[in-house]
């Protein structure tokens, strides 16, 4: 896929607000099948529940690296969101806090941007099952902007 | 040094490596010694993050790291017991390079009654592409977490 083609995703995705086709064109997205939709102006971010996501087959479990490559999307397009076009932001560090076997069921997640400069941003990231207030993983990261 | 409990580490590790999610990931298992394993992350088109220029996305990364941390503990162990990732930090280097495959050393560098603390590294040859550092919470069989 050339840049083009991903700017023209990206596009159409912000234009329609329909996200589908842009998470299919990113094959990590795919794999572990996160979804991403527009409600009533605020991002939403779903991983709707799948075996091939356990990590742990007695609990069972999520696994805690996809609980960390999910939050690290919802942090990536977030940030592509505050902005009209430019390029993907590079994860430069992330530290995740794992409070709660998560659960072998949809997972929720949503990024807070606690500073945005020119070149880094700082994100908060916080990840639940039913209930916002009890969350099974927090993270924090940078990424580079440009 | 070898292993504390061979027969043990061989049926964990087994396991590990038989998780629907380390599958779905093709993660191999590539050696241990006393307090270290290195895991193995083929490259496929599965794990790219961006499609422009084929690089790994991060999240493959971090569950490379998270699942080689986790198991380099279970070399030190003398029976099998449960562990939980309390906190994982990882300071992703440089891209990794599209086409080749990531390797994890990661090393248990201090275990106590109740934790585990573990470092690794994420590597393409020479070439240095991740830094995780972890604890873990240790979970005796009856004992709760």
């Amino acid at each position: 896929m050339t840049h083009e083609e991903m700017k023209h995703c990206w596009e159409t995705a912000r234009a329609s607000g329909d996200y589908h086709a842009l998470m299919q064109a990113i094959p990590y997205a795919r794999t572990i099948g996160m979804t991403m939709e527009e409600v009533d102006g605020q991002l939403r971010f779903t991983l709707p529940f799948r075996q091939s996501n356990i990590g742990n087959v007695l609990l069972p479990a999520l696994h805690g690296g996809v609980i960390g490559g999910f939050l690290e999307n919802v942090a990536i397009f977030t940030l592509l969101a505050s902005h009209e076009t430019r390029s993907v932001p590079k994860v430069v560090d992330f530290s995740i806090d794992y409070l709660r076997s998560g659960r072998p069921q949809d997972l929720s997640g949503r990024c807070e941007i606690v500073r945005q400069g020119k070149r880094v941003a700082n994100v908060q990231l916080m990840a639940w099952q039913d209930d916002p207030d009890k969350p099974i993983a927090s993270a924090r990261a940078h990424f580079l902007l440009a | 040094m070898a292993v504390t409990n061979p027969k043990m580490f061989e049926q964990l590790w087994r396991w590990f490596m038989d998780l629907p999610h380390c599958k779905v990931l093709g993660i191999e298992y590539v050696g241990a010694e006393e307090g270290v394993v290195e895991l193995r992350l083929p490259y496929s088109e599965g794990i790219v993050g961006n499609p422009e220029t084929g690089v790994v996305h991060g999240g493959a990364v971090t569950t490379l790291i998270d699942t080689t941390s986790g198991t380099c503990i279970y070399t030190l162990l003398q029976e099998a017991e449960a562990v939980a990732t309390l906190d994982l930090r990882i300071d992703y280097l440089r891209p990794a390079i599209p086409g080749e495959d990531i390797v994890c050393r990661a090393e248990c560098y201090r275990l106590t009654d109740q934790i585990a603390f573990t470092r690794a590294v994420a590597y393409q040859r020479e070439r240095e592409v991740a830094h995780g550092v972890g604890t873990f919470m240790r979970t005796k069989a009856g004992n709760g977490a």
